[in-house]
């Protein structure tokens, strides 16, 4: 049975404006120790599928529908009292930026401790010296002297640390990781995500990772949901998606991608911005800035479907095989000439 | 060894910027009424280089190490505490504000955040507009035609002259903030990190916009930014920095393909490359600790508490200059890299068997050339 199980997972929030569809049927699952990336651009859902995973939605306005059975129970129709237990204890959460998401008034211990004691029946003893071994292990140097640090004594990337610490400090089954380096520097970032690298192989954690930068994806994850505008519009193996990408957005964002491992004199730029999620455009929702557009875009949406070569390779995406292996092959031998030869 | 380093050179002439040796220290004050200076942070710690006509110069470095000070010096916007720069064959480091204003025309900025950088109660024809009233370039009819061709040039369309700026996306701010820099046919334009922002449809066509508005005017940009992949994009020169001080210089395939100094040779290992074939092969060289504080940096080599290649007793003693590796390839290190790429094993290695030769047999000869 698989860890993390999604079907069908659609959340809407109400506003003044009307009724906003931030997500809308993602299913996917987490196995034991496999790292998931869910990448995409701003609003396309990748964070609120996961804030709906952990019931971290507000309340008031949110609709919720599908399921996300976690070990077999759903988390979606589970009492709030249960789901405290397992929020921060069996799945815990790293949050993009550090310097929100801990408490400014409190010492990194005292918010360490108190993670350790709601969800362990110990001492403050033994809470003080699991919190310890957590920060050492994630590399916080001279540990003993900066636990009674408040968060402004450390800089930017040992706060990430200390999230990491505190997320990893009950031992969770599933890590959610929404975009934890992209307030980082480059080398920072190396440094963290190799750091969730060993974590992982330690601990042997599963990882959700949310990030909107691909070249991070390809070097973490396992397994790849492509998301636009709500959708999950590409899911596949992350080999896979890298060389037989099937979507023409997935297209679009490693054709507008500049990078170290080839010469692109020109990106290849998506016309448009990602549409409004109020009013979304009628049926494929990429399809005002698509490239490859076809009369049938316009009225029916497409379904998620495999590829025909592919069963775990899933698109949406009127257009036939042929020309997208096609175009798939063009983009490749312009962007990723250097890797070919 | 004093032989193969940079000497400070005079311009040229056909250089349109020249900085030498600019400094930028913030004082640390303490007290209310009588303020002592106890420190001073150095922002920008002698900063030397040059840009010909038509270039594109990259400036990368992470947060704190000065770019966007260096930025700020060089058109202004801030006084350097020591240094010289020459715009255009004038010295404008000391020139008084009224003496400054003709130059302000010539080389203009675009900001890094789009949302904050344009005033949210004006009108976007009136932003745009600005620089050319302030300039007296033109009656209304005039600047109004001006700004709704400028409008047309960054692809936005000109009926949106009366629109403010929160009707606008963030790719589409940013088109405004290239607009009001073009408006007044400047001649450098510095960029500091336009696109950082903005998501990666968006950023792929501000960085097209900027790539056609250098072809069409013959524009010359100070790119800065912290995305290694953007600047490698976009640039002809590349400029590393670290703690305010310059690491490497060199021409963007040299400095991509053989960097020099450990520290570039670290930034470019742990760029995540979006290809798995590739990414999962190479083993990032992680870099130990923070980038230390610039009010006291470290003695020697500034980058010596996180060098691989550290050598006790040189590199925190004495500071490198800037060797020259042939054709304007500048380095400060004294144990550059030998080769890339490396793993992070072979990097050590390289480090001690230096250490071995008190004299470094593998300096590099003095080069003739210097850097243009």
């Amino acid at each position: 049975m698989a860890l993390l199980e999604v079907n069908g997972l659609s959340t809407s929030f109400r506003t003044e404006d009307g009724i906003v569809q931030a997500v809308e049927g993602v299913s996917f699952s987490v196995e034991k120790g496999q790292t998931i990336g869910i990448v995409g651009e701003s609003g396309c859902g990748k964070s609120v599928t996961c804030l709906t995973i952990m019931g971290l939605n507000p309340k008031r306005n949110t609709l919720s529908r599908g399921e996300a059975l976690w070990k077999g129970k759903d988390l979606l129709t589970m009492k709030p009292s249960e789901l405290r237990q397992i929020r921060g204890g069996e799945i815990s959460m790293i949050f993009q930026d550090p310097m929100t998401s801990l408490n400014p008034v409190h010492t990194i211990g005292k918010q360490l401790v108190e993670a350790v004691l709601l969800h362990k029946d110990v001492t403050k003893r033994v809470a003080r010296q699991r919190a310890l071994e957590l920060l050492k292990a994630v590399g916080i140097p001279k540990a003993e002297g900066r636990i009674d640090d408040y968060p402004h004594q450390f800089s930017g990337g040992m706060r990430q640390r200390v999230m990491i610490a505190m997320a990893l400090i009950n031992d969770p089954d599933l890590l959610i990781a929404d975009e934890p380096t992209t307030a980082l520097d480059v080398t920072t970032q190396a440094q963290i995500l190799s750091l969730m690298k060993r974590l992982q192989e330690d601990f042997g954690s599963a990882i959700i990772m949310i990030t909107h930068d691909l070249g991070v994806v390809a070097e973490v994850a396992d397994d790849v949901l492509v998301m636009y505008a709500a959708n999950v519009v590409e899911q596949a193996e992350v080999h896979d998606l890298f060389h037989r990408p099937q979507h023409p957005y997935t297209w679009g964002l490693m054709g507008s991608l500049p990078r170290l491992d080839a010469d692109v004199e020109r990106l290849t730029q998506i016309p448009g911005q990602p549409p409004s999620l109020l009013r979304p455009p009628s049926g494929c929702r990429f399809h005002p800035r698509c490239p490859y557009v076809m009369e049938v875009c316009k009225t029916t949406v497409p379904e998620l479907v495999p590829t025909q070569r592919d069963a775990d390779h899933l698109q949406r995406c009127h257009l036939d095989e042929e020309t997208k292996e096609r175009e798939a092959a063009k983009l490749l031998a312009a962007t990723m000439a250097e890797a070919a030869g | 060894m004093e032989a193969a380093t940079v000497a400070r050179t005079e311009p040229k002439g056909d250089e349109l910027l020249f900085v030498d040796g600019v400094r930028k220290y913030f004082p640390v004050t303490r007290g209310i009424i009588f303020q002592k200076e106890v420190a001073s942070v150095k922002a920008v710690d002698g900063v030397s280089f040059s840009i010909r006509p038509g270039e594109t110069l990259g400036i990368v470095g992470e947060s704190g190490c000065g770019k966007s000070t260096l930025a700020r010096c060089i058109v202004r916007l801030l006084d350097s505490t020591d240094g010289r720069i020459v715009f255009d064959g004038r010295d404008v480091t000391n020139l008084s504000r009224a003496a400054m204003r003709p130059i302000r025309r010539e080389m203009t900025m675009i900001f890094q955040d789009p949302y904050a950088s344009l005033n949210p109660r004006k009108r976007v024809g009136f932003i745009i507009g600005e620089p050319l009233v302030i300039h007296g370039l033109g009656s209304d009819t005039e600047i109004k035609r001006r700004v709704q061709e400028l409008l047309e040039v960054v692809g936005l369309n000109p009926e949106h002259y009366n629109r403010f700026p929160h009707e606008f996306s963030g790719g589409q701010r940013q088109r405004i903030g290239v607009a009001r820099a073009l408006a007044v046919n400047p001649k450098l334009i510095v960029c500091d990190e336009p696109v950082s922002a903005l998501d990666v449809s968006v950023q792929a066509q501000i960085l097209n916009l900027l790539k056609d508005l250098q072809d069409d005017f013959g524009l010359t940009y100070i790119f800065i930014a912290h995305d290694l992949n953007v600047v490698r994009h976009i640039s002809d020169r590349v400029m590393v920095m670290y703690l305010g001080k310059v690491a490497e210089i060199a021409s963007r395939d040299v400095l991509y393909r053989e960097p020099k100094h450990p520290y570039t040779g670290a930034l470019l290992s742990a760029v995540p490359i979006a290809n798995p074939n590739i990414g999962r092969q190479r083993e990032a060289i992680v870099l130990e600790g923070d980038v230390p504080s610039p009010v006291n940096p470290p003695s020697g080599c500034s980058f010596h508490p996180r060098c691989p290649r550290f050598i006790e007793g040189h590199c925190d003693i004495e500071e490198p200059p800037l060797y020259s590796f042939g054709s304007g390839h500048v380095a400060s290190c004294h144990y550059p890299l030998e080769r890339w790429p490396m793993t992070p094993d072979e990097m050590r290695r390289a480090g001690t068997r230096t250490k071995q030769q008190p004299e470094p047999a593998e300096q590099p000869e003095p080069s003739e050339q210097l850097p243009a």
